[in-house]
């Protein structure tokens, strides 16, 4: 008796909590469902009264060679849905679409308390309308190197440079690393402008080398990670690869590596998907060169002309978000768990 | 020691072995470290230098005058600034908002996602966190169709809940923090995500001996969850605070970066930024690098300081 009770009452606790929790959640994606609902609207459907919020189009009936919209009728009427041909104030004609050949039918009342029949009718030529108009075959194409040149030398480089915090006695060493951990604090604008103003002196600014080049001398927060993450694997096998003769680098890359392809993997998605999103870097140094930007920045580009159009808006951010959710999804299991699992996150 | 072992002679010879072993173990280490040490120099701290140089000259991109020497002139010029001020009353205003949400919120959402009692934990983990990878364009042009006064589900919603003159969000210079802060809220899960790991770091026996000794769930939660994640929560503050003072991409994405609607959204970062890339002004930009550089600095220390009253270090590893 007294377990049965306990049992009931941990299962409403659970209903409870998961009950508030589904909630707080739909709300807090609410947004999307807005994104995709409107992005597959048709630009007609925005400016009609009574549309429903998914993507529909009013039905039509043609009648004797003419279009008429179909109404839903009152209950009292049956409850069809008819076509309204002529319109009254105090009476309406209608015709009943499955038997055209009965001809008009009569109905007292006001034409404008018939609702209009809507159908689910999603406007799937937005996403070519926005493909085309933004030139998003280029775009993707400059995204995906930027963010894959660029992820390789992150995980390069942080990969040595946490190899080397997490396994060599050096002098400085604790010193070295309160430094590259404040880093993480630093506002980006202090170095903002010598490092821009570098740049252009060298020709870099209008090319994708600033946005890629920075990235193959490590950063603070994935060594960290990386680092970490060395510091659980134990140092006997390395130990013992190197009494068999094996340098440090053959020991980083067949015995400490094969151990870490979590953390290693979790890093290249954090970067790509940090590099796809990145908006700053390609504004400032690609502003003049619209045909080496990435989506980020190219979208923006086009916000004002979709100014009126905010059907093309959404399907633009909806295919600006797909690729990193995607990924994400497919890689969350190991972004997630390997995250937790050192305990910081970028 | 094993020395008595050993002649003179061949404790020199090992002392020798073992220091040239080390030499080599750190120039290796060095090696590996040399990457990051070069692009320390190379983009941190020899910028970081130069910038201060900067601010003590009329540096500008496209040198009109000669580059010279012109000794506190930017730092007078900062303080006999208006816009300058306007500019961190702007952030100050922002942050009273933001900076409380951005802690709190992550801590609570954390702490229903490690309830027990909530099935599916995992899906809620990974639906909350997932809008922190939506990239800043496509969130910010979804906020402001979710948000827009004409058509915006937000509004809908809250006309049929029966509110008379729903605000106008993006639109109002009042409204515009909120609704920014709202939009913000997608960044929450990486908070939330460290939250969660500390909460899941705390021991298990911690909460049992606080049961016997008949503390509540609040109890428990006030008195062993947050002392125990407070070092996380004490980062993600300092994080905050950094993230605050460089806010103004939302800025620049929404509204142009023209400070709409009525100049409620020159953040100190934009105005720094337009001093840069717009007026051309480096040295004058430089010197309000510096000072927000001071700012984050001082409010840091300040932070440190006070680690000793609220924050909790568990003994050492």
């Amino acid at each position: 008796m007294e377990t049965s009770k306990l049992t009931l009452r941990k299962f409403v606790a659970g209903a409870l909590v998961t009950l508030f929790a589904i909630m707080l959640l739909s709300t807090f994606l609410m947004p999307f469902a807005f994104m995709i609902t409107t992005a597959f609207k048709n630009p007609e459907q925005m400016s009609l009264e009574g549309a429903p919020v998914w993507p529909a189009m009013p039905v039509t009936f043609t009648y004797q060679g003419q279009e008429y919209p179909i109404v839903q009728m009152p209950p009292e009427m049956g409850g069809n849905e008819w076509a309204l041909v002529k319109k009254g104030l105090k009476e309406s004609y209608l015709v009943d679409p499955q038997n055209p050949d009965k001809g008009l039918i009569k109905w007292e009342g006001r034409w404008r308390t018939l609702q209009p029949v809507f159908r689910f009718q999603p406007a799937l030529n937005n996403f070519q309308l926005v493909w085309d108009k933004i030139n998003f075959l280029r775009l993707l194409y400059n995204t995906f190197a930027i963010a894959v040149l660029g992820m390789i030398g992150t995980v390069l480089s942080c990969t040595a440079v946490a190899y080397g915090f997490s396994r060599f006695r050096m002098p400085g060493k604790s010193i070295l690393f309160m430094l590259l951990i404040t880093t993480i604090f630093l506002p980006a604008s202090i170095t903002l402008v010598p490092t821009y103003a570098i740049f252009t002196k060298i020709g870099w600014v209008g090319t994708w080398l600033p946005l890629i080049v920075p990235h193959f001398f490590a950063n603070a927060y994935n060594v960290f990670l990386l680092r970490q993450y060395f510091m659980t694997i134990p140092r006997e096998l390395d130990e013992a690869a190197m009494m068999d003769g094996a340098g440090p680098l053959r020991t980083l890359i067949f015995i400490i590596l094969p151990q870490a392809w979590g953390i290693v993997i979790a890093v290249a998605i954090f970067h790509f998907v940090w590099a796809w999103n990145d908006f700053f870097g390609p504004y400032i140094y690609l502003a003049t060169k619209p045909e080496l930007q990435p989506i980020s920045v190219g979208m923006q580009a086009f916000n004002s002309i979709y100014a009126g159009q905010p059907q093309l808006i959404q399907m633009t951010s909806l295919m600006g978000l797909l690729i990193p959710v995607t990924l994400f999804f497919l890689g969350r299991r190991i972004m997630m768990r390997e995250v937790v699992m050192t305990g910081v996150h970028r | 020691m094993a020395t008595s072992n050993l002649t003179i002679r061949q404790s020199f010879l090992a002392a020798y072995q073992k220091n040239a072993l080390m030499r080599s173990e750190a120039l290796t280490g060095f090696a590996f470290l040399s990457p990051w040490i070069i692009g320390f120099l190379a983009f941190t701290l020899i910028p970081m230098i130069l910038t201060l140089l900067m601010t003590f000259s009329n540096f500008r991109l496209v040198q009109a005058e000669p580059l010279s020497f012109v000794g506190l002139t930017n730092y007078i010029k900062l303080l006999n600034d208006p816009q300058m001020k306007q500019a961190l009353l702007v952030t100050i205003r922002f942050g009273l908002i933001s900076l409380p949400l951005s802690i709190l919120l992550p801590i609570g959402l954390a702490a229903l996602i490690n309830a027990k009692s909530l099935w599916g934990r995992g899906l809620f983990y990974t639906l909350f966190y997932m809008p922190t990878i939506v990239p800043l364009v496509s969130t910010a042009f979804i906020w402001s169709g979710v948000l827009n006064p004409q058509g915006g589900w937000v509004n809908t919603i809250l006309m049929t809940m029966g509110v008379q003159n729903p605000p106008d969000w993006f639109i109002s210079p009042t409204w515009v923090y909120p609704a920014l802060v709202i939009m913000g809220l997608w960044g929450i899960g990486s908070a939330m995500v460290l939250m969660l790991a500390a909460m899941q770091g705390v021991s298990a026996e911690l909460y049992e001996a606080a049961e016997v000794d008949g503390a509540g769930p609040m109890t428990r939660f006030f008195y062993i969850t947050l002392p125990m994640i407070s070092p996380v929560i004490f980062y993600n503050l300092l994080l905050s605070v950094v993230g605050l003072f460089q806010y103004f991409l939302p800025a620049i994405v929404l509204f142009g970066g023209n400070g709409d609607p009525a100049g409620s959204t020159w953040f100190y970062n934009l105005y720094l930024y337009k001093q840069f890339f717009t007026y051309q002004d480096m040295a004058y930009g430089a010197t309000l690098a510096w000072l927000m550089f001071i700012i984050v600095l001082a409010v840091t220390a300040v932070l440190w300081w006070s680690q000793r009253y609220w924050v909790f270090y568990a003994s050492e590893k």
